[in-house]
């Protein structure tokens, strides 16, 4: 009955072939790169995974800056402040030890990266500029216009490809190998297919690095590209790591709304930080009505204030007001952190004061000249002009929250990234600890560098120390067996549908708000979703078969999207990116103090609370530190 | 904007040869060619083929011809053509086909292989590096390549003479780019000439025609670099100055080492397994 699938598909004893590194890294955007760059450094054999060509990763997306303290536009900056303003953006629930190595190695990084060739904008005296970015005290975020993450993936793609790595492009891992010793786990290898032909491979490696971004795909209206399927995080979980706060997914406030075909692309917070402000129906300036006690003290309550802040930093505003007054020291609330941001223009549009489509008005055009704006925020221009018939020198943008990052991922151990099973590390979107409840803008493309290279540092140092061991053939042909499965079926649903199904649902019972009932139907619908995409039935052949693709993405989102819900459901309070309307409220107690875990057990999905570390006295100190 | 049906003729096939087949799909507002694919692969054609990332411009995966002109499908708006007219998608015609709108473009990858990579001079004593912005603006615009190969693509020196020596456009600003390098320390002009062959170019500027990040490739590229590679071969000062070794003060550039090509699954290749390998 399914002989016209079985002619095309093979049988799970068809032959594989096999690749053999010292390090092997699983995706090649800003983490991945990096992390294959200090192992090849180390002088490992290293193998570099790329789901699609290489330099197409979703880090090329990234615009507005990479973070770090280098101190060039403001002299007062250094690693405490901006560990300071990362661990409060993150409302304290980060790993304070991530949180410092990011915060003390990201200038290295950065001036790294010029050694390899970016090219960031300049100041007047020709250093790296830097601007201004929601939560971060001073100017920080070194940039090239809005297209940042595409200076960064090429340049680490162009150091890359001449260290000797090995680069496979356009292959796709289904499942980590894990030795299950008495002593404990120990990563194997990776198998995985080649896309343009649907042929197996298995990577045997000594050590592997899961650099493989987030899980944005999920939901209905987010700002990611069709890779953020949560690969890394469900192959880790499915091996037997523990995935941490998942909980905390980040919904950015600018995505476009406006036309549905564009829905939830990213509008850079750089719009902001080049002194875009929000606005509502009546136009008003939203975010002063938004200023949470947490950051009470240090944002300024009246427009003249706030930009006259903005003027103070380098932002050559025209008309508006703050022009009479000297420097200000109280930042604009429309620089507040990202989930304020977000929940704002989430009220302001329940408040029935939204824009036309949903969302409120971004205002650039009143606020900077055509000259600048046409500088600074070339891509923005362009996007709306093309894709949104809207020209942002004349009007205002229509923009609202898109899903865009998820804080929680793999967990690791800080200061090597390595996470529970010997030998496997993450680092990157898909690791979690570095961030707490709540990402700032440009500390991502500066963890990618960071903890890129600490992964690649540790995963070279964990394979110079072991041998290659034997791989369970049994557990190859599970792998194989699962990947074919759904060519072996008459019927079942389409892999595309499902996935539609999902994003409604995630973004329906998970979404910017939360409450109990709305995460237990969510849940309900999952285990709903997990039953379908077990019965999921692709047509054709293993050749460049997207549906067949869509079918393991499922299982991924799946498994990712489960321990988001539960996650949400366990944290009874709102804490950064996890806001609940039925505890509105942030916990200064129990819920300070636990991180929540995800691991599987021989009944499913298990979670749990975990004590959150303390930082020691003398890194509570500066955490203490007045300026 | 109302909705309405839309034919597109999308080509089908493999390396084997294949055929245009019609499909219908409903618009809605802001739809581009790439949603428009999209919904015959979730509805009608799971197995439809195409390569894409972003559907934002960004990341210049989902190149093709469409009604024969080299465009990204995510940046190509239905509304442009007008009512009844045909719509058709192709594979970019350069490269060899994988399957229906999916090429190999994998000659890119190894180009970029050959390229001396940039080699800064060492940091000022306070451990930053002095650029001028207005210096680099120019290799800015070069840097804002998105690696779409549309410009590949549509260069007839690669297009229809095959000249796979030829850099290419993509390459080609590229090392207009490490050449304008304020910092940069080496001399590639030689292989610009002889290896990346610039001289095959004939200044068509298709490849500017086709950009859509609208880098000015051949003006602000191409011609530049020519002009730099002429006088130093050309110029008889120079040519002289080059001769007794003097006048120059970067260091002449090497072909990297000989690598493994760029990916290339391995069964496609069986024999390019690492050395290592098992």
């Amino acid at each position: 009955m399914s002989s016209s699938s079985s002619s095309s598909s093979t049988s799970a004893s068809d032959k594989y072939e096999t690749r053999e590194h010292d390090v092997l890294v699983i995706g090649a955007g800003g983490a991945g790169l990096r992390a294959a760059i200090e192992a090849s450094a180390e002088g490992q054999s290293v193998g570099l995974v790329c789901k699609s060509l290489l330099g197409k990763a979703h880090t090329v997306m990234a615009e507005g800056g990479v973070a770090a303290a280098l101190g060039y536009v403001e002299p007062k900056d250094n690693w405490k402040v901006h560990f300071r303003d990362t661990m409060k953006g993150g409302r304290y629930l980060n790993q304070w030890r991530m949180a410092q190595l990011h915060a003390t190695e990201a200038p290295d990084r950065v001036k790294e990266l010029e050694e390899w060739g970016a090219l960031f904008d300049r100041t007047p005296d020709g250093r790296i500029l830097q601007r201004n970015f929601g939560g971060h005290k001073y100017p920080r975020l070194a940039h090239v216009g809005d297209r940042t993450g595409l200076e960064m993936i090429r340049t680490l793609q162009q150091h890359g490809i001449h260290c000797g790595m090995q680069v496979y492009m356009e292959c796709t891992v289904t499942r980590l190998l894990v030795d299950r010793a008495a002593t404990g786990d120990r990563i194997r290898g990776a198998f995985g297919y080649w896309r343009e032909n649907g042929r197996f491979v298995l990577f045997r490696a000594k050590a592997v690095v899961l650099a493989t971004g987030g899980i944005g795909r999920a939901f209905r209206i987010n700002s990611n590209s069709w890779e953020c399927t949560g690969d890394g995080q469900a192959l880790a979980y499915l091996a037997g790591a523990e995935l941490m706060d998942m909980e905390f997914m980040q919904f950015h406030p600018t995505g476009m709304v406006w036309p549905p075909s564009v829905r939830g692309t990213l509008i850079t917070e750089g719009v902001r930080g080049e002194g875009g402000t929000l606005r509502n129906k009546d136009g008003k300036r939203i975010m002063f009505g938004y200023i949470p006690e947490l950051y009470a003290n240090e944002t300024a309550t009246a427009e003249d204030e706030a930009d006259a802040w903005l003027r103070s930093t380098g932002v050559n505003l025209v008309g508006g007001s703050g022009q009479g007054g000297g420097a200000s020291p109280k930042r604009t609330p429309d620089l507040l952190p990202r989930d304020i941001v977000a929940r704002a223009i989430y009220g302001e549009v329940k408040a029935g004061r939204g824009s036309p489509h949903g969302g409120v008005f971004l205002d650039i055009h009143s606020r900077r000249s055509s000259e600048d704006i046409l500088r600074k925020l070339p891509a923005m221009y362009h996007q709306f002009k093309e894709l949104g018939d809207v020209d942002i020198t004349k009007e205002p943008m229509e923009v609202g929250p898109t899903a865009h990052y998820t804080m929680g991922g793999i967990k690791v151990d800080p200061e090597t990234q390595e996470s529970r099973i010997a030998g496997l590390f993450a680092a990157g979107e898909c690791a979690a600890g570095m961030h707490g409840a709540n990402r700032l803008g440009g500390n991502s493309l500066s963890d990618l560098l960071v903890f890129g290279r600490i992964a690649g540092l540790h995963a070279a140092k964990y394979a110079k120390g072991h041998a290659e061991a034997a791989i369970d053939a049994g557990e190859i042909d599970e792998a194989m067996k699962e990947a074919l499965a759904p060519f072996d079926r008459a019927e079942g649903p389409n892999p595309f549908l499902l996935h539609e199904d999902l994003k409604d649902k995630m973004q329906t019972y998970v979404g910017i708000i939360r409450n109990e009932g709305d995460l237990k139907k969510g849940l309900a619908e999952l285990e709903r979703l997990k039953e379908a995409a077990s019965r999921v039935k692709v047509d054709g052949n293993r050749h460049y078969n997207a549906s067949w693709h869509q079918a393991i993405d499922m299982r991924n989102m799946l498994v990712v999207s489960e321990a988001m819900a539960r996650g949400a459901l366990l944290r009874t309070e709102s804490r950064g990116a996890h806001a609940r309307e039925d505890f509105p409220e942030m916990d200064k107690g129990h819920f300070s103090k636990v991180n929540v875990v995800a691991r599987g057990t021989a009944t499913g999905m298990e979670v749990a609370e975990v004590a959150h570390p303390d930082p020691p006295p003398e890194i509570q100190a500066v955490l203490d530190e007045k300026e | 904007m109302a909705e309405k049906k839309v034919t597109l003729n999308v080509y089908r096939g493999d390396s084997e040869g294949g055929k245009l087949q019609s499909y219908e799909v409903e618009t809605y507002p802001g739809m581009v060619v790439l949603d428009a694919i999209h919904d015959i692969q979730a509805k009608q054609e799971p197995t439809l083929a195409v390569r894409w990332n972003c559907k934002a411009g960004r990341c210049g995966s989902c190149s093709a011809e469409i009604n024969g002109r080299p465009s990204l499908m995510c940046m190509t708006r239905m509304t442009k053509f007008s009512e009844g007219e045909p719509i058709t998608v192709t594979p970019m015609r350069s490269f060899p086909i994988i399957k229906d709108l999916v090429t190999d473009v994998s000659f890119n990858f190894e180009m970029a292989k050959k390229i001396p990579p940039f080699k800064p001079t060492p940091r000022q004593a306070d451990g930053t590096h002095r650029m001028q912005q207005e210096d680099i603006d120019r290799i800015q615009e070069f840097r804002k390549c998105i690696e779409c190969f549309l410009c590949q693509n549509v260069c007839h020196v690669i297009r229809d003479h095959k000249k796979t020596n030829f850099a290419g456009p993509r390459f080609m600003i590229y090392l207009a780019g490490l050449d304008m390098h304020p910092l940069d320390t080496l001399d590639r002009h030689e292989l610009v000439k002889d290896e990346f062959k610039i001289g095959l170019c004939n200044i068509t500027k298709c490849c500017t025609e086709v950009c859509p990040e609208h880098i000015h490739i051949t003006d602000n590229g191409i011609i530049p670099l020519k002009e730099r590679v002429a006088d130093d071969y050309y110029d008889p000062v120079r040519w002289l100055l080059r001769k007794v070794g003097g006048g120059k003060k970067k260091e002449k550039a090497e072909l990297p080492a000989a690598a493994d090509p760029l990916n290339k699954t391995a069964a496609a290749t069986p024999q390019a397994k690492q050395k290592d390998g098992g």
